[in-house]
């Protein structure tokens, strides 16, 4: 953080004339500031205020405008029968929701910990010297370049259940002993998105995590050498807390990414209930079910526990995002 | 003694080895088996093989020839390319304001920016549509650029902070001793020395652009005004059988390879520039 701000200039005596620069510098930075605020606040800030909106309405996508307020209607109404029951509906005692809610979770902590792993052991052979590092590093940026939906397919393809490649090599292997449907069965949906997303970024975690293993300075590693520190202590009492700040930012970036995971699983595993997420569920809503305020309910929804879940991770892991002590 | 100490040597270097094939072949495979699908015809196409045995351009005549393909194509150039000089233009002013000025609230400003580009964006989509109709822009590719920037922006603003955080302080005290105003230290001292940064930058997210799926999906409807992944992802038959493989692999090899020789060629940058800013392009 040495030089993140622009210390009293040195060169310039007097401090009238260093507070009147310093002023002046920060109304330029005021209009420099304006466009992008502006733009921030029409494509972002604003469309989330009208979703939070159209929430509490009964808006549909024809009708837009006259859309009236109802409430919490779509999160949560009850009607009493004749009978004396009570009948609940809306978004909070919907068991799909709450199906979606929980593959969106599920996802989130299996594709992470994966990546989190693999990542790191990544990360470490990106770290040794060796013969061929540098193809190492370009071959594992292409899963990285290639667009989701183009992975999306070309695993599909792959995972086919009768002309797919990876059911021929798990034959010929004699790991699988029948050929499996990956993506139409509902116990192997989620295993299958599981795999593609893993493969396709754990590169990303490989190298922040690669970034943080170099900042970590080599005599600390001669000196336990020298010590005779076993190398899997040494991973333990010296790696890992060094390169924890790098390991803390990687993860939940990419944690912020699976949780609103939505064009991987909506061309692997179409309308399979086992890998439905909730974005998927929400844009279903909002423009093929023709239920426009109640998937703003559903993206009001998600927004907000995206939100607990990122405070709750920042607070806990005390995550700081300049980078450490640079 | 000495016989076996080198036998655990040789075994622990053969076993790294093992690993790096191991990753090399896993992170390549797949694209390469669409590369091998994509110039199989007919029946070859349901045999499964492991090396190229046989070969036609089949594939990439199709989808270069009928439907919108190469209009697809053309719109996501158009899309990206738009999208990601507009972030950059807004960006530039933005990031020296962030980076070089102390002002009250600045480090609030950073984490909303940092915030915004982690957005889910699912939760903006029923807003942006309105906006949209609204704006008269649906199934335009302005629809796209516009909601594009929701990314962009924040990410372009947030990786050229980092990058023009450390250039050294001397340069720009040297150039207000010469009473340079802050508009002219952008445009004449640091955009030199920021060219780098801005096209590491400006290729991240051209990238995300290029790769986008929601919003395209959601904001465009027809054939003509579709990306290339909105296409990719409806190149299909009626049902599981009739899914033409092929083509799509073609198709899939054809947006790809631009970007593959791309990062290929900028690797160092984009490492550099992913890791400033952390952000999953």
């Amino acid at each position: 953080m040495a030089t993140d701000t622009l210390a009293p200039p040195m060169a310039l005596p007097g401090v009238r004339i260093k507070s009147e620069l310093m002023q002046q510098r920060a109304r330029a930075a005021r209009w420099f500031l304006l466009p992008m605020l502006i733009a921030l606040a029409v494509v972002a800030g604003w469309p989330l205020l009208r979703s939070i909106y159209f929430s509490f309405t009964d808006a549909s996508l024809n009708n837009l405008y006259g859309a009236e307020w109802v409430g919490f209607n779509n999160y949560l109404r009850w009607t009493t029968l004749d009978s004396g029951k009570t009948v609940y509906r809306g978004l909070l005692v919907d068991p799909k929701w709450w199906g979606a809610v929980g593959n969106t979770l599920r996802f989130a902590a299996y594709s992470v910990t994966f990546e989190a792993i693999f990542g790191m052991i990544v990360a470490l052979v990106l770290n040794a010297e060796f013969k061929g590092r540098g193809i190492v590093r370009a071959a594992i940026l292409i899963p990285w370049a290639i667009p989701t939906i183009v992975s999306a397919k070309m695993w599909s393809w792959m995972l086919n259940d009768q002309f797919g490649i990876l059911n021929d090599l798990g034959m010929k292997l004699g790991l699988l002993s029948q050929k499996v449907a990956w993506t139409a069965n509902a116990d192997t949906a989620m295993t299958a998105v599981l795999i593609v997303d893993i493969w396709k970024t754990t590169p990303f975690m490989a190298l922040l995590i690669l970034a943080g293993l170099q900042m970590i300075p080599k005599d600390i590693y001669e000196a336990a050498e020298i010590d005779g520190v076993h190398p899997v202590k040494q991973f333990f009492r010296i790696t890992l807390p060094l390169v924890r700040p790098a390991l803390m930012v990687a993860i939940i970036f990419r944690l912020l990414d699976a949780l609103r995971i939505f064009d991987l699983i909506y061309v692997l595993t179409p309308n399979s209930d086992s890998t439905k997420t909730m974005s998927v569920l929400a844009r279903e809503n909002l423009f093929d079910f023709d239920k426009f305020a109640y998937g703003s309910a559903m993206s009001t929804m998600l927004f907000l526990i995206i939100a607990v879940l990122t405070i709750l991770y920042i607070w806990l892991g005390k995550v700081r995002f300049d980078g450490g002590d640079r | 003694m000495v016989g076996t100490f080198d036998l655990w040597k040789v075994t622990k270097t053969t076993l790294f080895y093992l690993l790096v094939i191991f990753i090399v072949v896993e992170s390549v495979f797949p694209f390469y088996y669409a590369i091998l699908t994509s110039f199989k015809t007919g029946t070859d196409l349901f045999r499964v093989s492991y090396w190229p045995d046989s070969f036609s351009w089949g594939n990439y005549a199709a989808v270069l020839n009928t439907g919108s393909f190469p209009r697809n194509l053309l719109n996501s150039v158009f899309i990206s390319a738009t999208t990601v000089l507009l972030a950059l233009f807004l960006a530039i002013t933005a990031s020296f304001a962030l980076s070089r000025v102390r002002f009250r609230g600045r480090g609030l400003l950073l984490m909303t920016i940092l915030a915004v580009s982690m957005f889910p964006q699912i939760a903006v989509l029923a807003g942006l549509f309105e906006v949209i109709r609204s704006l008269g822009i649906y199934n335009t590719p302005w629809a796209l650029i516009f909601s594009y920037t929701i990314f962009t922006l924040p990410f372009t603003v947030w990786v050229l902070t980092t990058f023009m955080r450390d250039l050294p302080i001397e340069i720009e005290e040297a150039a207000i001793v010469d009473g340079a105003s802050p508009w002219v230290i952008i445009t004449r001292v640091f955009m030199p020395l920021m060219w780098p940064a801005l096209v590491t930058t400006g290729l991240l997210a051209f990238i995300g652009a290029w790769n986008e799926f929601l919003f395209a999906l959601t904001f465009t409807s027809s054939n003509d005004t579709r990306t290339v992944p909105v296409a990719i992802a409806l190149l299909s038959g009626g049902s599981s059988h009739e899914i033409p493989w092929g083509a799509i692999m073609a198709a899939s090899v054809i947006v790809t390879i631009p970007l593959v020789v791309l990062v290929l060629i900028f690797q160092r940058k984009i490492v550099s520039g992913l890791t400033a800013g952390g952000v999953k392009g």
